[in-house]
Parts: structure tokens; sequence; C-alpha cells
């Protein structure tokens, strides 16, 4: 369990305790870890969930009779319950495990989007969304013909919402990011949902970067759809969940077939499974699945409220640090209000091309990520081919920022700018 | 618990020698030809979002008249861009093969090395050959010797070079 507890503000050093990764150098420097935007690192009490059931309980669930397979189904229908309740979710019936969130879009647009869209409909996507939620409905549209429409996305990293009731006018769906995987823009979402349902469309919503960092109530945020992956929040990878109103879930089709997912097969014929095992076909992935419930009580314990604000909190300290030492040699992309966006920063430092800076830093043991972030069509809107992107998470500090700062510095230092 | 390597961190000396930050600086023979009659041929790294965008003319002998690099990218991707215009411009279409074999198995033998995928997007010229063609001399092109040590980077050093093996395929179709 997490060496703190809800009670007030995060206290990062037992955090920092709890991920033996931490302890680790490269190229003999202190590990800096500026990626969790990416992938998470992964707290002990979440290996020690995967391995205590790999020691204990193997085998496979919602099949055996014997104890340790009741044990396993039951842990795994434990994780389920802790993921639903982690969101706010009615039931733990309406969580679908799926790999990771881009399975969890692809198993919406082909089952809801292939039974639901047709010549004459519309699917409204932003310019900000990660390809996850972009190519599932190209390909889709493709072969269904309906038309995709696009929210585009101002100078300030900002939705354009002016033509929002314009762009929903006959839509059938809206699917949009929570928080931008570059810009860490916090989108409106409520917003979105009752513009959507105004209009008759149902909301999907890309929580990948949302969930792992903010307090996430799917009633309160009136989703019809929202998924995200477990591996960006302290979870292992392999793992994610789309959620999904009970009624919608039970009037589409299945997704992959196979085992676990029928009540009954015939030569003529099958009848799909009860909800959520109807869109999980297959032995599933049980020890991330465990794994993913562990890091939901280690989330829990820690408490998202303090989670959020140590972000934001830390966030402020990087956007000033950033400022005071660079000036004008850096642009962060996206909002300048610290409460207005997640932990995400994506750089721009005078000349260098990101691939130059990540390659210097990764010299001084700081991990960011260049490119473009799986967003290409918002890496045309910033006028850019890519950024370095810094992401903070629960165990970051204001040591990791100054030691980006004087990696920064070295990079300039480096390439004489 | 995994820590260090052991071995020696390969540094930034390594990667960024000073001939290659020169043509990153200053890189050579950018722009643009029109087209046509130049042939234009665009490249990407999908991983980083890097384009390139290659202008080729030849002339009836079949000799690289003139070319231009235009497009975007990292010093590594650029400055390969830049040493590649120089090295090819003027040259026949044969000496470009065999600068363009030479070049990738001196990226290729060392990607085996290290386990990597290798990269052979341009296919055709057989280049376990080309590795014994030592006459060939790769001049200030033997800088980007130091990226095989990055492996993620060999695709910023090879992106112009598949491109120019694109545009020359095109270009004599």
């Amino acid at each position: 369990m997490a060496a703190v507890t809800t009670e007030g503000p995060l206290d990062v050093a037992a955090v920092q305790a709890d991920f033996p990764i931490l302890g680790r150098t490269v190229h003999g420097k202190r590990l800096v870890y500026l990626d969790s935007a990416a992938s998470s690192q992964k707290p002990r009490a979440v290996l020690d969930a995967m391995d205590r059931y790999y020691e204990t309980t193997n085998a496979n669930v919602h099949r055996g009779v014997y104890e340790i397979a009741e044990q396993a189904t039951a842990e795994m229908e434990g994780a389920r319950a802790k993921v639903a309740d982690f969101i706010g979710a009615p039931s733990p019936t309406e969580v679908v495990f799926t790999k990771n969130f881009t399975e969890a879009f692809n198993l919406l647009a082909r089952s809801w989007g292939g039974a639901n869209l047709g010549p004459g409909d519309a699917v409204v996507l932003s310019h900000m969304e990660h390809h996850s939620n972009i190519v599932p409905w190209q390909i889709l549209a493709a072969e269904k013909g309906f038309e995709l429409r696009w929210l585009p996305v101002d100078a300030e990293g900002q939705l354009e919402l002016g033509d929002l009731d314009r762009l929903l006018d006959g839509a059938k769906l809206l699917a949009v990011t929570a928080m931008s995987n570059v810009l860490g823009t916090l989108t409106p979402v409520r917003h979105l949902a009752d513009a959507a349902h105004a209009a008759g469309a149902l909301l999907a919503v890309d929580a990948c970067q949302y969930v792992p960092h903010v307090p996430t109530d799917v009633g309160e945020l009136g989703a019809d759809f929202l998924a995200f992956s477990g591996h960006k929040m302290c979870g292992p990878t392999g793992i994610g969940a789309l959620w999904g109103r009970a009624e919608l879930l039970e009037a589409m089709p299945p997704f992959l077939g196979g085992g676990e997912m029928i009540r009954d097969v015939r030569l003529d014929g099958f009848t799909p499974n009860e909800l959520p095992w109807k869109f999980e076909a297959g032995t599933p992935p049980i020890a991330e699945t465990i794994g993913l419930g562990a890091a939901v009580d280690y989330l829990e314990a820690l408490g998202m409220d303090a989670v959020r604000e140590h972000e934001v909190s830390l966030t402020a300290y990087a956007l000033r640090t950033l400022h005071e030492r660079f000036g004008d040699r850096l642009t962060v992309h996206g909002p300048a209000e610290p409460a207005a966006r997640g932990g995400v920063l994506s750089m721009a430092l005078a000349d260098l091309h990101p691939h130059d800076v990540a390659q210097v830093l990764d010299q001084e043991a700081v991990c960011v990520r260049a490119g473009h972030h799986c967003a290409k069509p918002l890496m045309r809107v910033l006028g850019v081919g890519a950024t370095a992107r810094a992401s903070l998470y629960v165990y970051n500090d204001e040591r990791d920022v100054d030691a980006l700062a004087d990696a920064l510095d070295s990079a300039l230092a480096f390439f004489a700018l | 618990m995994l820590q260090d390597k052991g071995e020696p961190v390969p540094g930034l000396e390594d990667l960024y020698r000073e001939i290659i930050l020169d043509h990153y600086r200053n890189p050579r023979n950018r722009g643009e030809l029109e087209s046509p009659p130049a042939h234009r041929v665009e490249g990407f790294n999908p991983l980083c979002g890097d384009e390139i965008v290659v202008y080729l003319r030849l002339d009836d002998d079949g000799r690289v008249d003139d070319i231009k690099i235009g497009g975007q990218g990292c010093s590594i991707s650029q400055s390969s861009a830049s040493m590649m215009s120089a090295a090819v411009k003027g040259k026949t279409l044969d000496e470009v093969q065999d600068l363009t074999r030479a070049f990738k198995a001196m990226m290729s033998i060392h990607e085996q090395e290290i386990g990597g995928e290798g990269d052979e997007a341009d296919g055709d010229d057989g280049e376990a050959e080309a590795a014994a063609s030592g006459d060939v001399r790769l001049g200030d092109l033997e800088a980007l010797r130091g990226v095989v040590k990055f492996p993620v980077r060999i695709k910023c050093a090879t992106l112009s070079w598949n491109t120019l093996a694109q545009g020359i395929e095109e270009a004599t179709a």
C-alpha cells in the first residue's frame, strides 16, 4: 500500500519511495522521469499484486470450479469493481476491459459505429485528438460513407466552440479528449456533453490523460462512453477500459468473437454473453487486470484531489521556472493558466529540434518525449513538426523540474545557441 | 536492481561531430527546383514527424545536374541531407547508387550488430555486397558513423538517402 494517505497534500518523498525504478541511475545520474504522459512508472504495490497472483492464484478465470480459479475470478472481477468505482460508473457491468485506449475506441468504432453509422451521418472530432481517436473513425468512415467533422483549436490551445452547434447538427457522435496529450488542455467536457445531447448525439471521451490525473465521475462529465489506458495511471501495460452506459452497451453487437464472449454456440449461430463479458473474447490479461486494480487502490490511497493539487502546483512551478530561466527562448504550447491544464509541457527551445533537445536531456538522465505525440493534425495547427514534451506525475517534484531546466541549459550550450 | 549497463556512455560528441553541426547550421543546397523539369519527392519519418523534400534534376546523361533540399527535421536528418546533396551533385546515377550502398552499409552493418531491424526502405539495391565496396569514398559522410551508437537516430540519418533513392526510382521509371 501507499506510504501516504488521503489526509492533506501529497507526501512526494514517500510516493517516490514507492516506485522502485526511481532508485536507479542512468549514465551515472539520478533518473529524472518526465514521460508519464506516454507511460507512468509502477509502484511496488502494483508489481506485488501481479506477482502475488502468479505465485498464489494463477488459473484461468470464469471457468474453473476449483478454489484458486474462483480466487482468480474474484480478484479480476474485484478489479473491475474498483475501476468502476474510481470513475463513478453506476455498475461494474458497464466497465469493459480492453488492451488499452486504442483497442477501446476501435471496439467503440467497430461495434457502436458499425451498427449506427452510415451515409448521411456525421461524427465530430477535434483537431487535438490523439491518432487513436481519429484513425478508427477514418477507417470506418471509408467503409460506411459517413462524414467526419472537426472542432478547431485556437492559438491558446483551447477548443473553438463557436461553431459547435452547427458541427453537431445531424451528427450522431462527438468524440473528444478530456485532456490533450500534447497541450495539457482540459476541455469543457460537461459543456460538450450537453451540446451533443441537445443535438441528439452521444459523447465519447478520450480520458487517457484525464483519469490518471483528475478525479473522474462519468455521470458528472455527462459522458456516454469514456475510455483510458491502465499503464498511464500506475498500472501495467496491456490493460485498459471502455466504460459505456449500460443501455448503449446492451444494444451494441459483439466486437471480437471467441471464448468468454458467448452464452451459447450452435452450428447455426451464437448467443452473446451478458455485459461486460460480451466484449471480452478470449482469456483476458488477468495479472494485468489485477495490477490495474492495485493501481486504483494506490491512487485512491493518495487521494485524487491531492494528486490533482500536486500537479497543478508543480505545473505552476514548472511554467514559472522555465519562463524565468529561458524567457522568450522557450515556448510551452497550450494554456498558460496551470489550473486550466494538466502537467503536460510541450516545449519549443530556441531553434533546436526536439530530437536534439531530448538527446542532450538523455545524457543528463532526463527522460522526455520528442516527436509528434501521435497527434499530427494538432502539430500542423501549431505549425511544428514535433515538440519535446515533459509530463509530470505523482512522483515528480521541484527537483525534477530544476533538473529539466539544467538539462535544457546544457542543450543550449551544446548547440551554442 | 538493474543499474547502468556499465559500458562507457556514448558521448554527445560521438553523435554530433563538428562537421555535422556545420552542415546543420549552414545547410548546403537548401531550397527548391522548378518541378517539372526537376523531380520532387517527399520523405517522412513517422516516428518523429521529420519531413524532407528532395528536388532532383537529372541531365540527359543520367547525371545529377542539380539537387535541392527542403523540409524540416533534427540536426542529424538535416545535416545528413545536406551532406548527401553535396556528395551526389554532379555524380552519375551509378556513382550515386554506389554512394548510397556504401552509406547504408555503414549504417546497416552496425544496425545488425546492435540487433536493429535495419532500414531497407529502398529495397532493391542488394546492399550486402555493397558493404564490400570499400573503394567508395564517403568523405564528410563518415562523420555520421557515430549515429549507429544511438539506434533511434539511424532513421534520421537514412531518411534523406531513402528519399533520394525513391526519387531516382520515380524519375527513371
